[in-house]
């Protein structure tokens, strides 16, 4: 790997950015700067304009102004193309990869190895096993990527980064799908192409991850660089603090408090609707992922539902939703049997669904934020089919200002929002039907750590208000914090119930680890 | 009599349908007049340079005869191309139309031929609608029951669609005179073709739907991105199939008026291309091919441009071989200058 060329420090130096959409400026006078054999984190809060930051150093989107270095020559990316051409490799979070070819296919992707002018797999895919194996990694490279976890769909882009010999890496919000083993696998491979001479920008809301695998960190709010220190001379309160520009004990804990005092309101004012179960599920099995579920919900009342990647917590969403066909023994809402077989029925009995997944299944791409907000409350909001725009427009104004969405104006193409404020306008748009029962899966997955403390608030404020909520978390502090009772998936089935005082990260762990007594 | 001013014509369409057809706009509305004409979609501007080329250098260009004829050649394609832009906002197509043109167009005169009278007229009008609305339904069916691809499910009538207007007349061709059905072909309401103004109701109609109903905004949900739309407890397969039957029922309407036109209809013939040619109004028109975004007033320029331009090619003595090569260089060309823009 060439060295960096002479009279610089840096690899890669961003300097002075500046970026609007439609008028609103994403960065202003933003700033980036990494050396060479670097493990560099990018963070801030969604809407802090780390990904603008990033799509802009990739090529993906033009800066109105600012300059940018890199290896030492003035750097003005105009396509994704050249960017990679000059050695900036990004993995995404929603990875790029082919899912229908093989893991070789993919890594050489329009650079397969040739002989005597025809496509040389053989050679290809020894070299890709060799890459995997340099990264601890053995599988069969002629597998579809789409086969592949999504831990090893990670490794299969870094190989191609390799391969095409990088000297800058992005990963963005890599680990957010990884469990715990999974991600320190990654951080060795990440370790390793440190030593290699690479720098790596790692974009991450797991701040406990930062200080295990990055050198230095970069902070932005508001589409400023606010920080820029080595990581051992900040601690994680300041990095809270620079990111939020307030100390968190005002944010986190007005929720945690609101936690702990309402379980006292509620034992005192709401006891017999406490006790009464919302939803009630028995024996639900849903094949191939769900196996033998029961749990119940009642009023008010805020369940975490625990499990390792892959225990079915996802798939019995679905089919609590009716978004899956499946078999159940009784499944009672207020103490009546019901019969959802579809969305539809369960939105008319009250229930509502966020997905994990919010690009493939949450919003609506080429659709405003006003079309997405509304699209659950069109049929209440149109008169023979007729869509009332005065009263769509009062919807959508007055859940803007309750979750604090921000946006230009509502017209705004959902796809220009940040992640944060996507998923608030999500939760806006099965809020304005007035549920009963909300289904979260994964709430707070991408989402830094202010807006996240917003949306746990809110879940707490409307359970106070008498909804029922069953939630996903793969953070298990969060489900700590926010959850009455943690029920435990393990392999389809659910296994261990958690209630009040027994509620602990350890105590959840020690649950998902065993097996059903 | 004052040959009418085209230009006066077109634009006030323009002013009247810009606005009904238009999506909401985000940008801020004080902008100046030579930026707002620079934000128009392309093909307008494309129409409008055809128009100017045509004004200066064709003869007789500025006449209510070219216009008309124009406008009547246009207007069965057009009444075609609606539908397939709604099959099209929901990500789908529908290759079916051409044969469903052929199957209503065989049937009508059937119909007003073999029972006569007012009777064999009223069913002439409404048998053939609804037999290619089912014929769309069955095409809705296989791509929402069955899961089958669009191309290949409405590839089925394509093929077999034409097979069965030729079954019903053993393959014969069937001239007729007859005023009353033929009246929305030949007939005119204050000098305006018939065909045209049904076009012109169809195409402000369909719009409006689009923006402005419920039944709308889910035909563009759906394409979006049907996983969420179903998830938000829209009806996917419901409007999907929905779309089809529509694009059935236009096809069906066009196919009469084309027989109407032409006092003769053959099973082979009618309808013969018209599916490639909605396509391409409504690609050239700015609708995705991949669904969720769909503009109608696009369509209908799109249409207008394709159809000039044969005229333009016309006029200036392009043979008609010739014009069909240098036709699609152009369409392939605005379509690139669609996605650029």
């Amino acid at each position: 790997m060439q060295a960096v060329r002479e009279g610089s420090d840096y690899l890669l130096q961003m300097q002075g950015i500046c970026k609007s959409f439609s008028g609103i400026p994403a960065l202003s006078d933003a700033s980036l700067r990494v050396k060479p054999a670097e493990v560099h984190a990018l963070i801030g809060q969604n809407g802090a304009g780390k990904s603008t930051m990033i799509k802009i150093l990739t090529g993906a989107y033009l800066r109105d102004s600012g300059d940018i270095t890199f290896n030492g020559a003035t750097a003005n990316f105009t396509t994704p193309q050249r960017a990679r051409a000059a050695g900036i490799s990004t993995i995404y979070q929603e990875i790029n990869l082919v899912p229908f070819r093989s893991i070789a296919e993919n890594i050489f992707l329009g650079r397969e190895p040739r002989r005597f002018g025809l496509i040389d797999w053989k050679r290809a895919q020894a070299e890709a096993t060799r890459l995997l194996a340099g990264f601890g990694i053995e599988v069969d490279v002629r597998k579809p990527v789409m086969e592949c976890s999504t831990a090893t769909q990670q490794m299969v882009a870094m190989a191609r980064a390799v391969s095409v010999d990088a000297k800058l890496l992005i990963l963005d919000e890599s680990t957010s799908s990884l469990d715990d083993r999974e991600a320190e696998r990654l951080f060795g491979v990440i370790r390793q192409l440190k030593a290699e001479g690479r720098s790596i920008i790692f974009v991450s809301h797991r701040l406990d991850e930062l200080y295990a695998v990055c050198d230095h960190v970069t902070v932005m709010r508001d589409g400023r660089t606010v920080a820029d220190s080595p990581m051992r001379d900040i601690t994680k309160m300041d990095l809270i603090t620079t990111m939020l520009g307030r100390a968190l004990e005002k944010v986190i804990l007005p929720a945690a408090q609101a936690h702990a005092e309402a379980p006292a309101e509620a034992g005192a004012a709401g006891a017999a609707a406490m006790a009464a179960p919302f939803l009630d599920i028995e024996g639900v099995s849903a094949p191939p992922k769900v196996r033998d579920a029961t749990l119940s919900v009642r009023k008010g009342e805020k369940v975490g539902l625990a499990g390792l990647l892959g225990a079915g917590r996802t798939e019995l969403m679905r089919a609590m939703f009716g978004a899956d066909p499946s078999r159940r023994r009784a499944m009672r809402i207020d103490g009546v049997e019901v019969d959802l077989r579809s969305p539809l029925d369960a939105i008319r009995a009250g229930i509502a669904y966020l997905p994990e997944d919010r690009k493939a299944e949450g919003i609506i791409p080429g659709m405003s934020v006003r079309e997405n907000l509304s699209l659950v409350l069109y049929p209440a909001l149109s008169r023979r089919g007729v869509i009332d725009r005065k009263k769509q427009d009062e919807v959508v104004q007055r859940f803007i200002r309750r979750l604090g969405i921000k946006i230009a104006h509502p017209d705004q193409p959902i796809r220009e929002l940040s992640g944060g404020n996507q998923q608030k306008v999500l939760l806006a748009r099965w809020l304005c039907t007035n549920p009963k029962l909300l289904l979260l899966d994964e709430p707070t997955r991408g989402i830094d750590v202010g807006a996240k403390a917003e949306i746990l608030g809110l879940i707490n404020e409307l359970a106070r208000e008498g909804m029922s909520v069953l939630m996903t978390a793969s953070e298990l502090e969060e489900l700590v914090a926010a959850a009455d009772r943690v029920v435990v998936m393990s392999d389809g089935s659910t296994t261990h119930e958690l209630a009040g005082g027994q509620i602990s990260e350890a105590a959840i762990m020690t649950a998902m680890a065993h097996d059903p007594a | 009599m004052r040959p009418i001013n085209i230009f006066e014509q077109i634009s006030n369409m323009n002013s009247k349908f810009h606005a009904l057809l238009s999506p909401a706009p985000s940008k801020p509305a004080n902008t100046s007049r030579l930026a707002r004409l620079a934000q128009l979609p392309r093909v307008w501007l494309a129409l409008a340079a055809l128009l100017v080329f045509n004004i200066a250098f064709t003869d007789n260009f500025l006449t209510v005869q070219t216009f008309n004829v124009n406008l009547t050649q246009v207007a069965t394609i057009v009444i075609v191309a609606l539908g397939m832009t709604l099959v099209v906002a929901t990500g789908g197509i529908d290759l079916s139309v051409g044969s469903l043109m052929a199957i209503a167009g065989t049937l009508a005169p059937l119909l007003f031929l073999g029972i006569g009278g007012p009777a064999g007229l009223l069913a002439a009008f409404v048998l053939p609608l609804l037999a290619t609305t089912l014929c769309g339904c069955f095409n809705g069916w296989l791509v929402t029951r069955w899961r089958i691809q669009p191309i290949v499910a409405t590839l089925v009538l394509y093929i077999a669609g034409r097979g069965i207007a030729q079954v019903m007349t053993n393959g014969q061709l069937q001239t007729f005179s007859n005023p009353g059905f033929q009246w929305i072909g030949t007939g005119r309401v204050l000098g305006v073709p018939v065909q045209v103004i049904i076009m012109l109701v169809l195409v402000a109609l369909v719009a409006w739907v689009l923006r402005a109903t419920l039944f709308g905004r889910y035909v563009l949900a759906v394409g979006g991105n049907e996983r969420a739309a179903a998830l938000a407890g829209v009806p996917a397969r419901r409007v999907k199939l929905t779309v089809y039957a529509l694009s059935g029922a236009c096809a069906g309407l066009a196919g009469m008026i084309a027989i109407a036109i032409n006092s003769s209809s053959d099973a082979n013939l009618v309808g013969s291309g018209v599916e490639l040619e909605a396509i391409a109004a409504v690609a050239v028109g700015g609708t995705l091919l991949t669904g969720g975004h769909a503009s109608i007033s696009g369509t209908l320029v799109g249409a207008l441009f394709i159809q000039l331009m044969r005229y333009t090619l016309l006029a200036h003595g392009v043979t008609e071989a010739s014009a069909l090569v240098v036709k699609s260089a152009i369409i392939i060309l605005a379509v690139y200058l669609q996605r650029r823009g």
